[in-house]
């Protein structure tokens, strides 16, 4: 099916998140809204939603969790059904929690993301991406975003999750129906229908056969208050670590392979000076931020002059806010040593994203593990450059030769 | 110089750690924890302020 897009008239008005020249490269627009007299664009398209693009007002709203709930937080409605039926209170928590649950349910998982416990990846990640590597190496050519960063994040999970790494072409499609093509609500009905079908077999295959050291088993085994957290929270918390886990850190990748594939100097940099590392990274995070998160309004209030009203969307550029000039200086320049850097590529406030150190770690090992092997490489053909968009942004084909 | 971080602020970014180790370390839940109680030495005070620029959260104050 051919879609007929209706051209977009003005962009503060009528922005469209799913246009094909804002998928590939939405920072211009961003720009334009940021800079324009109202830097909080709004559209009817999707149902309705605001866009701010200012740091201050993206931090703001962020911050602001009681007015700003996270009902909803993909950048489009819920497909017809959502919700109902069997299971149809799975969630994603904590992301999609608000106080007071919101509390528990991120309480439960940080541990398993802190820093010292994210380190054990860090070994498992190297070979991984080497293995990748190995494929490639002889041909001269590969595909930075499918060949290398699209296996990455979902192996790492799958690990981190107990799950079959055969799955990974499955857990791949799911994901991508999940948050990619979110345009296609039936394809969204489809992926929500395997994932929980998937993990309600995982549960079930540790009722009968316990595990040890296993997340899951451990999830299911959590108590709250003196009772065993229910299902529908194992389930959501599964969900969650698959979906939120997957196509944004893979999108992260190709964003900084697509990067060092046409900046020699900054491959040489690194090379001359592997101490910047660390802010290297925080740098690319910043410029590439692959997503963007919802929030509901809660109840009507009027928010830099908008009137917003209960059940209204608002997107969380975090991208636009990361590029606003106001907070930084020369935004679309990629400096590896920057100096002030309050990034927002994962979030702002109570719902900081969750997994951000093993992004960082995931990030950073593919980085220095590809660089280390194939110093030298560029795009095969700059044009030919596929990207994904909306809710996370990414480039899906990126060929490069070496 | 003397550090602390605002507990009520800080949502565990560890952009400080990522900026000075030597100062800041993360608690089991990822927020940030300052490693050193008392005057920051003179050579990792540059590092401290860097870590205070780069909290998303501000939740970084320093005291000279």
């Amino acid at each position: 099916m051919t879609e007929v897009r209706k051209p977009v008239q003005d962009l503060l008005t009528d922005y469209d998140i799913f246009e094909p020249e804002f998928v590939k490269d939405p920072y211009p627009s961003f720009s334009e809204i940021r800079e324009s007299g109202c830097p909080i664009a709004r559209t009817e398209r999707y149902e309705g939603s605001w866009l701010p693009t200012r740091y201050e007002d993206v931090v703001a709203i962020a911050q602001e969790y009681e007015t700003f709930t996270s009902r909803g937080i993909l950048v489009v409605p819920p497909f017809p059904g959502q919700g109902e039926g069997a299971y149809g209170g799975v969630t994603a928590p904590p992301i999609t929690s608000d106080p007071p649950d919101h509390h528990w349910h991120r309480r439960l998982i940080l541990p398993v993301f802190s820093p010292q416990s994210v380190a054990k990846f860090e070994q498992g990640t190297r070979d991984l991406c080497n293995a990748l590597i190995d494929e490639v190496i002889d041909k001269g050519t590969a595909d930075a975003a499918a060949d290398y960063a699209q296996h990455i994040p979902v192996r790492v999970i799958a690990t981190l999750l107990g799950v079959p790494l055969e799955m990974e072409s499955d857990f791949t499609a799911w994901v991508r129906a999940a948050l990619e093509n979110i345009m296609d609500a039936e394809g969204r009905k489809w992926a929500r229908k395997n994932i929980i079908e998937f993990f309600l077999a995982q549960v079930a295959d540790r009722k009968q056969n316990p595990r040890e050291d296993d997340f899951i088993t451990e999830l299911m085994n959590t108590e709250v208050e003196g009772k065993v957290v229910p299902l529908e929270y194992v389930l959501g918390v599964c969900n969650l670590m698959l979906v939120a886990g997957v196509d944004t850190t893979w999108s992260a990748i190709g964003s900084c392979m697509w990067h060092m594939a046409q900046h020699p100097e900054h491959r040489k940099q690194l090379r001359d000076n592997p101490d910047l590392w660390p802010s290297a990274i925080e740098e690319l995070l910043r410029m590439y931020a692959p997503v963007t998160m919802a929030r509901i309004v809660d109840h009507d209030i009027e928010f830099q002059g908008c009137p917003m009203k209960a059940g209204d969307r608002v997107l969380m550029a975090f991208p636009a806010a990361n590029r606003d000039p106001r907070q930084f200086e020369n935004p679309d320049e990629v400096i590896l040593d920057r100096e002030h850097n309050r990034h927002v590529a994962f979030g702002s406030g109570i719902h900081r994203c969750a997994g951000s150190n093993l992004a960082r770690l995931e990030v950073r090992v593919a980085l220095q593990t590809w660089l280390e092997r194939i110093p030298e490489f560029e795009l095969v053909d700059k044009t030919d450059v596929t990207w994904a968009g909306g809710q996370v942004h990414g480039p899906r084909k990126c060929l490069v030769s070496f | 110089m003397r550090v602390s971080v605002i507990d009520d602020a800080c949502h565990g970014h560890q952009m400080c750690a990522i900026a000075a180790p030597e100062v800041f370390g993360s608690d089991e839940m990822g927020n940030a924890t300052v490693l050193i109680s008392g005057d920051i030495p003179a050579e990792l005070q540059a590092k401290t302020r860097r870590a205070e620029s780069n909290c998303p959260e501000r939740a970084i104050v320093i005291t000279d």
